[in-house]
């Protein structure tokens, strides 16, 4: 190829770049996609197992969905020896600081919560984003929120809230909480 | 000039941050951990030695008048490929570094280090030329998210040193970044001054 | 009424320099005077809103329906790089003064973060204005680009006019230039840290 700019060469020469460059980032995707969504699956078995009682099914291949607040909740119900043990539900806020934060929350069959776990969040580090730390998930741990008020302090409720990030526990509570509804919507089913 | 000589130059005396002061925005956005640092300063070397090694393959192809376009289309590329690898296999990291990942494509190093080494080079020492440039960046950013990360978070690599202590907030937050990049900056000037 | 919030927290509230970190570059580089801040953040503000335009119709009416949105990085830059260059060309013709005015700093635009920053955000990050958090329809992205850059203009200009006092004073010599920039921004920084909490 000619070293000039001509108008030829510098169209010919573009399009060459442009093509192989495309041609390779279709093939890492069609290469990646696979992994990738693994590697989302992955995450959701993790959360899942944090949040439940011990359990010997696979939750997520007995996935179910759960409509609330005009959105589709996943749960996944966790067995041991064929009998319910508890759910995981997938649940979220829009209230958060910064976009939509999904909780991954766990109750065994009285409705105790066994264990709360972010999923995906854009808080801001070191103030919201405090909220993956244990300091602050573990509070929720063994409450049942029939007795358990799920909301901060400063609200009349019995959570702590994580200091300077009120916003951020404010959400948090109303995703606990949102999932603390799907769970009794499920149990409703249950023994109907 | 020797190829361990390039890549110490882009260690210490052409330093990416503290010397030439470039790529400033994700040096100062994503150093709020050492853990975060090291893996933004990985990743831009990542996209800087592949872009280097190829645009110092093609730059005697390409018409001297679409050279940037052209430099542009292969840097977004790598860093394309970069984010679909990086959530395939790190996509905690991913998640953490967030928007500065695509922003690597408009980091002035990467560009700057294809207009001023890469077209004139071999590709064998465009390629060391990217090791000690990137190199030199993942140390500056490990460094500053060290810092940041002590005094903002009492931790040390995600280690927690004191326990119930908060730190002091401000350096986990935008000050802090530009605070302790300028001080860092100083004393980076004072230690390379010395050995001159 | 939602808009006003948007303005409210992109100049101030998540300024997009001071909060978020985009744009350091031209923010410690074109800083030295006012005029020529001035100049820089009206060239910005005009790429900014025009560039986010164009790239969120194309991501939303191409890329997502075509299900390739893996381009978007690749795809984003090369239409700023040809709209600069376009903006550039059509000023030169239709209005040479303000081409005198802004034209030399169209060409640094390109590689200015703020641009493909803002323009991947718009379309990846859900906002939270007072309500609920929502991915921006096209009016509210529309406004966002415009007020984030507007955001670069006021930290830019008010950044340059400390610098200019900052040269009539004597530094200790190794914090001359950037250093002494740098923490005069982490000041600067903490000042709009103030607003937090506003929206």
């Amino acid at each position: 190829m000619p070293k000039e700019s001509t108008l030829r060469s510098m169209v010919l020469c573009l399009s060459l770049v442009c093509l192989v460059c495309s041609a390779l980032l279709g093939g890492v995707y069609v290469m990646t996609k696979g992994k990738i969504d693994q590697e989302q699956i992955k995450k959701t078995n993790n959360a899942i197992a944090l949040v439940t009682p011990e359990f010997d099914n696979a939750p997520s291949s007995e996935k179910m969905t759960v409509e609330i607040d005009g959105k589709e909740v996943a749960v996944y119900p966790a067995r041991k020896d064929g009998q319910a043990v508890g759910y995981a539900v997938e649940s979220f806020t829009s209230k958060g600081f910064s976009g939509t934060i999904n909780i991954m929350v766990g109750f065994d069959m009285d409705g105790n919560i066994v264990g709360t776990s972010v999923i995906s969040h854009a808080e801001t580090p070191g103030l919201g984003a405090k909220m993956t730390e244990p300091a602050f998930y573990s509070q929720f741990v063994g409450k049942n929120p029939a007795s358990f008020r799920l909301s901060v302090a400063k609200d009349g409720g019995d959570v702590d809230a994580i200091t300077a990030s009120t916003i951020t526990s404010r959400a948090y509570c109303d995703a606990v909480d949102r999932a603390w509804r799907v769970f009794q919507k499920i149990m409703d089913n249950n023994s109907k | 000039m020797s190829k361990l000589r390039i890549i110490a130059n882009g260690i210490i005396k052409d330093n990416p941050t503290f010397i030439l002061v470039l790529g400033m925005c994700p040096t100062i956005g994503t150093t709020t951990s050492a853990i975060n640092g090291m893996g933004m300063g990985l990743a831009t070397t990542f996209v800087l030695i592949l872009s280097n090694v190829f645009i110092s393959l093609l730059a005697k192809m390409i018409p001297d008048k679409v050279r940037i376009p052209a430099y542009i289309v292969i840097i977004a590329s790598f860093v394309t490929v970069l984010e679909l690898l990086m959530q395939a296999y790190v996509p905690d990291l991913y998640a953490a570094l967030g928007l500065f990942i695509p922003l690597i494509v408009v980091n002035c190093i990467i560009l700057g280090r294809a207009e001023a080494f890469a077209n004139k080079n071999t590709p064998l020492d465009s390629a060391c030329d990217g090791i000690g440039i990137g190199l030199g960046f993942t140390l500056a950013l490990t460094v500053i998210g060290m810092v940041r990360e002590l005094l903002g978070n009492l931790s040390f690599f995600g280690m927690k040193l004191a326990e119930g202590g908060d730190g002091m907030l401000a350096f986990v937050l935008a000050p802090g970044g530009f605070i302790v990049l300028g001080y860092l900056m100083v004393v980076f000037r004072k230690l390379t001054q010395k050995k001159a | 009424m939602e808009y006003l919030i948007i303005i409210i927290s992109a100049v101030f509230v998540n300024n997009i320099v001071l909060a978020q970190f985009l744009g350091i570059c031209p923010f410690l580089g074109v800083s030295n005077k006012v005029s020529t801040a001035t100049g820089m953040s009206a060239a910005v503000v005009f790429v900014i809103t025009l560039s986010t335009l164009v790239t969120y119709l194309i991501d939303h009416y191409i890329l997502a329906s075509l299900d390739i949105t893996f381009m978007r990085t690749i795809v984003f830059i090369l239409v700023i790089a040809a709209l600069v260059q376009m903006v550039e060309i059509i000023l030169k013709k239709i209005s040479p003064s303000l081409y005198q005015a802004l034209g030399i700093f169209l060409p640094l635009i390109t590689t200015n973060c703020t641009v493909l920053g803002v323009a991947i955000s718009v379309v990846t990050k859900e906002f939270t204005f007072g309500g609920e958090a929502h991915l921006l329809n096209l009016g509210e992205t529309v406004v966002y680009a415009a007020s984030s850059a507007l955001g670069f203009g006021v930290a830019m200009v008010l950044f340059a006019g400390i610098r200019e006092q900052l040269d009539l004073v004597s530094v200790p010599k190794a914090f001359k230039g950037t250093p002494i920039a740098l923490v005069t921004a982490g000041i600067l920084a903490m000042a709009f840290m103030g607003f937090s909490g506003l929206v």
